[in-house]
């Protein structure tokens, strides 16, 4: 028996069957892949003692080391928060003015914001903040609602535009849709279009509508986008004046714009999403990202 | 009068088909209503013109059928350049998002192409290698012609018609979203029917045999027709919304629905291509290198292991998921236990060729034979060694897994049909030999730098990939966001697409070598051509 594996293949009968020319060694299982396969048995019956296994009626088997993928995850979340937890108090409760001054505070806090940037806000706004269209350039001292500490805060916290909140909220607004609703008829928006792209100096498509689109602007515009163009930030309304666009400044996207109205929306990131910490460092972050005012 | 019946049957579904196209609720179900009214529209009027004409006086039916396994050899050929093209285009598609054009939103978005390419090259270009070889090494190793009749025709325009409906549904938007088993209600019935067809021929010939013993590719093939019955007919339990529509509910819901899903989809891919392929690897890995298969033993010891390990193995897809943990230990453990069940079968497939080692110079058939069945190596591997939880924290959703799947599907199944294909087209075909080796030789190196360029590039990727997602500074927070991740994986998705490239050119030129086989290679001799295709008594 010892010596059967030296034998070479002339010393095997075949099993005597013959399929089509196919015949087949009586050989032995491989040795080591016996072995191997019954290493593998063994250690698999060990391996469900020691977790999680075999199901009952109601629950399964938990496993002798107590270990579970809740437990797991838990017990990291819970021994990150316990080491930043002085870090993140001192955070959540200083003057937000106060924060870039304090050295500690702010290392912190740009680090921790980028990383909520990163998991959050990068979707949207891109990872590098440039932002795209239709979701404002971070980078920019071009801001809609404000770029104070204060401002920026608020915006992360309270969304934009975000239909269910209190009566205090102060991100709301809405362009009306010109044409869409029959407030202007086609000629007019022809002519403010023209109007407007004069106020950020570029040229217009025909610069023959442009004093008839300044009137038309007077009457309908003025009132949120200001009399000289440079917007509104309590209403969120966007400064024309600068050549910065949120949709573009195209003939066809202004059209477009003033036909059917914008209705950007950001979600509010407070209360489930983020922590207070959390939000003061991302806003920190923002802030400093080069426009912060 | 069969031919009434068939009249009756052709023309009520073809009415019927025309009424759902008329009150067709969505884009896919109406086209697949004017498919099937085309095709039983043609099939009654053919039929129609064969009825009350006399009937030749029937050939006495000692011989093969292999008319079946020529139109399978075809569609292999055929369905596989396809299913390569999509899956080469939608690489590209990665690596250039351009390439997603808008005039072709909605139809040619990755997102649509992806479950093509998928099922393209797992159920059209795989289904049809395993229907017609297994007709082929059914009746060779049976001494036996397929039982049924014409049903192993039905069986295989039948299966290219689910194939069809598939594609076309998913160009469409008909589809209900469950990796490999996209097509919707109407589609899975009819490949249910299909199936049962293919079952009925395979096991009908295994009982007429005139073999005293069933041949170990005869298991394999029955246990890959069997268990994809099964699985089908679960994962596939939906209650359609209207039966005007393409849109079901599936019965689970969940986590069942998920456990359901991976149950399938693992098992698609130890049935289908594993247990299926295996079946052809026990037929023309001996027959090419025209030695005894290794060991008896192993073959039945490793088949009824692998056949009962690998149906448990499927919750390691769900690792870290709403799975409970429990479901998840038993998957991996069964995983890391089915290793070796997985390694009989390349044991006997490699070690088959001791003594004939010099064929691997010699044969460029064998060598392509052989580079898969050591692809089916590594591939049974990898596979345990990512279903360990730790190891899957860091490669799950990563492109690793592609890697994974496609070291296993170009080399081991893709390999493995085309040294099926070069060895059935001289024999249906009553030729001689190939047109040529020295383009069997280029198919084969394509193929294998195209396999190593593309499992590479994953490799890379995918492990960079997991590592940047859980990269974290000093303070414990995340130091790249998604898109950084993706950016970074540009240059491997490039050479990923090259791989591709090189793959499907090389099946290009096995079609033109196929072809020109056909064409011009020398006849066999009418004697010994009649010796071939007739049972041994």
């Amino acid at each position: 028996m010892s010596d059967k594996h030296k034998k070479d293949d002339h010393d095997y009968e075949t099993t005597g069957h013959s399929w089509d020319g196919i015949e087949e060694y009586n050989k032995p299982l491989p040795k080591w892949w016996l072995m191997i396969f019954y290493a593998c048995i063994v250690w698999g019956v060990g391996y469900t003692i020691a977790y999680p296994a075999w199901p009952g009626v109601r629950t399964a088997t938990a496993g002798l080391l107590g270990w579970s993928t809740r437990g797991n995850v838990e017990q990291a979340i819970q021994d990150h928060e316990a080491e930043l937890a002085p870090i993140n108090e001192r955070l959540a409760s200083a003057e937000l003015t106060e924060i870039a001054g304090d050295p500690e505070l702010n290392t912190y806090a740009q680090n921790a914001g980028a990383a909520v940037f990163r998991t959050w806000c990068a979707q949207c706004h891109g990872s590098g903040a440039a932002g795209a269209k239709g979701y404002p350039n971070l980078l920019d001292d071009d801001w809609l609602w404000g770029g104070t500490i204060e401002d920026i805060h608020y915006t992360v916290t309270a969304g934009i535009r975000n239909e269910d909140t209190d009566e205090e909220y102060i991100r709301q607004s809405a362009m009306p849709a010109f044409g869409r609703d029959d407030l202007l008829s086609g000629e007019e928006i022809d002519q403010v279009v023209n109007f407007v792209m004069t106020l950020s100096g570029e040229e217009p498509q025909d610069a023959s509508l442009v004093e008839a689109g300044a009137e038309v602007y007077d009457i309908n515009c003025a009132s949120c986008h200001a009399e000289d163009g440079t917007g509104d930030r309590t209403q969120g309304a966007p400064n024309l004046t600068d050549a910065i666009w949120l949709y573009g400044g195209d003939y066809e996207t202004l059209h477009e714009t003033v036909y059917n109205a914008r209705y950007g929306i950001m979600p509010p990131m407070g209360g489930a999403d983020l922590s207070e910490a959390e939000i003061r460092a991302v806003a920190t972050y923002v802030h400093g990202l080069g426009g912060g005012e | 009068m069969t031919n009434y019946i068939k009249l009756i049957l052709l023309g009520v579904v073809a009415i019927f088909s025309l009424i759902a196209a008329n009150y067709a609720r969505d884009a896919a179900y109406m086209v697949h209503a004017i498919i099937i009214f085309l095709v039983t529209a043609g099939l009654f009027l053919w039929t129609l013109r064969q009825t009350d004409e006399p009937v030749p006086a029937k050939v006495l039916e000692t011989s093969y059928l292999d008319g079946v396994v020529r139109y399978g050899v075809i569609a292999t050929a055929f369905w596989g350049v396809v299913g390569f093209a999509a899956g080469t285009f939608i690489a590209a598609q990665l690596a250039f998002p351009v390439l997603n054009f808008d005039w072709a939103q909605g139809y040619m978005n990755f997102g649509r192409l992806r479950p093509l390419h998928t099922s393209a090259v797992i159920f059209a270009f795989g289904g049809n290698a395993l229907i017609a070889t297994s007709f082929y090494v059914v009746q060779r190793t049976s001494a036996a012609r397929l039982w049924g009749g014409n049903l192993a025709w039905f069986v295989f325009w039948g299966y290219n018609l689910f194939i069809v409906l598939a594609a076309t549904g998913y160009l469409l938007g008909g589809t209900q979203s469950k990796e490999y088993a996209e097509p919707e209600w109407y589609v899975d019935l009819w490949l249910t029917i299909v199936w049962l067809a293919y079952l009925a021929v395979f096991v009908g010939t295994i009982v007429k045999r005139k073999e005293p013993h069933i041949y170990v590719a005869n298991w394999f093939y029955l246990s890959f027709i069997i268990t994809v019955a099964m699985l089908h007919v679960f994962n596939n339990l939906s209650i359609p919304v209207s039966i005007w529509g393409s849109k079901s509910v599936q019965v689970f819901s969940g986590v069942q629905d998920a456990m359901t899903q991976w149950w399938y989809g693992h098992n698609a891919v130890g049935f289908f291509l594993t247990a299926g392929f295996l079946g052809m690897m026990y037929y023309f890995v001996p027959k090419q290198a025209e030695r005894p298969v290794f060991s008896y033993k192993l073959s039945i010891v490793h088949f009824w292991a692998l056949i009962f390990i690998y149906i448990w193995a499927g919750p390691h897809h769900l690792h870290y998921t709403a799975l409970p943990d429990w479901a998840s230990t038993l998957g991996m453990v069964f995983s890391i236990v089915l290793w070796m069940p997985s390694w009989g079968g390349m044991i006997n497939g490699l070690m088959t060729l001791s003594g004939a080692w010099d064929k691997l110079r010699t044969d460029p058939i064998m060598r392509m034979l052989v580079i898969s069945v050591g692809f089916y190596g590594m591939s049974t591997f990898e596979g345990p060694m990512m279903s360990i939880r730790a190891v899957n924290s860091l490669s799950h959703y990563t492109d690793w897994t592609i890697g994974h799947v496609h070291s296993g599907a170009l080399g081991w199944n893709g390999m493995i049909t085309f040294g099926a294909l070069y060895f059935l087209t001289p024999k249906l075909w009553n030729r001689e030999r190939l047109y040529s080796l020295s383009l069997v030789s280029w198919h084969f190196w394509l193929a294998t730098i195209g396999i190593v360029l593309y499992a590479a590039s994953m490799w890379v990727t995918g492990i960079m990939e997991g590592l940047m997602w859980r990269e974290v500074d000093a303070n414990g927070f995340l130091v790249n966001s998604f898109a950084d991740t993706v950016s970074a994986k540009f240059p491997m998705y490039v050479v990923r697409a090259l791989g591709g490239g090189l793959y499907i050119t090389g099946a290009i030129i096995m079609c033109y070598n196929l072809w020109m086989t056909v064409k011009r290679a020398p006849a066999v001799e009418a004697s010994a051509a009649a010796a071939h295709a007739t049972p041994a008594e």
